[in-house]
Order: structure tokens, then sequence, then C-alpha cells
């Protein structure tokens, strides 16, 4: 299956140390409700593993079937740009059931960001070019659909269940160790 | 798996129902790249549908002047109800009657099933298929292979036309 073309830099958003001997890469839509159900669990893997795992997260919004998933993306960026990508990220999926252009606005409003400085990005798409750039990343490695993972570069094929995650990360891990 | 048609053979032609009054051709796009997209069907889960996906990675087809066509073996309302509620900015053609006879053509259709493979052509500018894949049915096959295959088209004006339309990759 699919390899990650584009690697992890610096204007990615990563969670957790920088040597960690495991990467998991996300590609998800905020509108989506796999994703959604996928959040809570990442958020369990990522604790269990702590510093031996980091975690990047990278846009994938499928913008004609989920209206609202580039802005609160955008959002997210926005909120990233500010220092404060993952808390952003957090509130959405936190109340992904009422995303919406108001919710994106009280999400940074609550953040101590600039309702009005959001809005004007939003309107002139300041951060679209970074949203497809993630996008464009995802679909050259074969990203099909959302979520999807990619574990040390290989996208794993398993489900997003957290035994699933957490064994897929724990095999990767194993073969770290076994060099 | 059927055996899909390969690299180098002529594109067959036909002639499709795209909306319950409309038809449309392949030598209609004669000229351009193609990317024939054979599926199973209509209604597949928002998130990892294949239909969507392309939907969003149009404006890169574009890039290539290519035009996209999903085909199953839908009727023309089913596509018509699907494309509005997908927001679908590409045609849908129903190969429904006589059902699966372009699949045929292509080396596509599952007969066990009465539905299309998930099968991917890109077919050049003249009408020579350049590069081919067949996915297990339930795995959507996502856009990067048709990338691939469109940056590694000659551009136009590059060949003067057939005479070295043979080089293809497989």
């Amino acid at each position: 299956m699919g390899t990650l073309k584009v690697p992890v830099t610096q204007h990615d958003h990563i969670k957790g140390p920088a040597d960690a001997p495991v990467t998991l890469v996300e590609y998800g839509d905020y509108e989506c409700p796999g994703c959604g159900a996928a959040y809570p669990i990442v958020n369990l893997v990522v604790e269990h593993f702590g510093r031996r795992l980091r975690f990047v997260f990278r846009n994938f919004p499928l913008t004609q079937v989920h209206p609202n998933a580039e802005p609160a993306a955008e959002s997210a960026e926005f909120a990233g740009a500010h220092g404060r990508f993952w808390e952003m990220h957090d509130g959405i999926y936190e109340n992904q059931d009422r995303l919406s252009p108001p919710l994106l606005f009280a999400l940074a409003r609550a953040l101590g960001l600039s309702e009005l400085e959001l809005r004007n990005a939003l309107a002139s798409e300041k951060y679209a070019p970074k949203v497809k750039s993630d996008f464009l990343s995802g679909v050259r490695s074969g990203v099909n659909g959302t979520p999807t993972f990619f574990i040390n570069g290989h996208q794993h094929e398993g489900s997003y269940a957290l035994e699933d995650l957490v064994l897929a990360i724990e095999l990767q891990l194993h073969a770290k160790a076994a060099l | 798996m059927s055996k899909v048609l390969a690299a180098g053979t002529v594109a067959p032609g036909f002639t499709l129902r795209v909306t319950p009054d409309q038809y449309l051709s392949l030598s209609d796009l004669a000229g351009r790249p193609v990317v024939l997209a054979f599926y199973p069907a209509d209604w597949s889960p928002v998130c990892g549908d294949q239909m969507a996906l392309y939907n969003e990675v149009l404006p890169e087809f574009h890039k290539y002047d290519a035009e996209v066509l999903g085909i199953s073996v839908d009727g023309a309302w089913c596509h018509e109800a699907f494309v509005k509620d997908r927001h679908l900015h590409f045609p849908l053609l129903a190969d429904f009657h006589p059902k699966g006879a372009v699949a045929e053509k292509y080396g596509a259709y599952r007969e066990s099933e009465g539905v299309c493979e998930r099968a991917l052509f890109v077919i050049d500018r003249h009408g020579v298929i350049f590069w081919s894949h067949c996915s297990p049915i339930a795995v959507n096959p996502g856009a990067d292979g048709i990338l691939d295959a469109l940056e590694r088209l000659p551009k136009e004006g590059a060949s003067d036309g057939h005479a070295k339309s043979s080089s293809h990759a497989a």
C-alpha cells in the first residue's frame, strides 16, 4: 500500500519528541465522522506511548461533501500561526457535532485569538495554500479517504481501533529495538 | 480480478448516457487526456468514496487538461441523485443498457456480481490507453497512480502523433 511521499518537517503540526522512534501521521478532515471517532483513540495512543511516539496531523478535507471541513482546517492553521494549533484542533473535534463558522469563531475567542483576524484570514483564504499542500501530499501518498494513518512512513492498513493502532506501533517499536 | 486492457491498446469507443437526457462519447473528448474510472456502485460511504476523492483532486487533473469520467452500471437517474448529493463536478456515465457492455470491452466487468471492477484507465490525446490499473473491489485505489500517469504523458505538441505513442510505460 501507500508510503508517505512527503516527509515530516518543521512546517507540520507535531506532538511529541523529534527523536521518537515511531512517527504516526494522520490525514484527517474536521467534519469527517470517522475522524471524529478516531480523535479520542489517537489521544489515548499518544498518551500510551508517551515520548516513544511523535504524532503529526495533516489536513485532508473533502470540501464538496463537508462544507465546514475547509474553514475548520484553515481555522486550525490560523491558530497554529499563533502557536495554538493543538488547542484549536482539540476544540474542533471535541465539538464536531456542532461544527460551524460560529463555533470556529467561539473557539478562537476562547483561545484569546482575534475573531476579526480569523474572519479576514478565512475570507482571504490566507491558510488555504497550506491546507491544499497537506491535501496534495496525501493524494500523492495514496490517501484515499479519511482518516488515513501512516506509521513510520507506511500506510496503516488496519482499523483505527485502539488495539489495532497500538499493536501496529508496538511492531514498529520492536523492529527498531531489534536493529 | 478481471484482466483489464493494457497500456498501448486503443481505447474502445463508447457512447453512454451521462444524464437522463444527454449522451457522451469518448470521441467527444479526442485531443485531450481522459481518465476513465470504472467503479462498482454509487453511494459508497462519503469519507472513503473514490468519486468524492476525484472530485477534490479535479483541479490537479485539469492541470493536465484531463477530463475525468466515472462509469458504473447504475442508471442515469441514480447517477443524477448521487452527483447532486455529493456535489460532483465531473460526469458519471451509466453503463446500464446493455448492462456493463462498455466495462466488458475494457475487461472491467465482474460477471459474478454484475458490477464494474475498480479499474482505472488513463487514455492519451490520441485515444490510446497509456496506463491502466485494477484494484481489489473493496479498495479505493486513490488518485496517486492517475496523477503519476498524467505526469508521464507526453506534453501536447511534444509528440507528432501516433508515431511516438508506442513508447508507453506499463
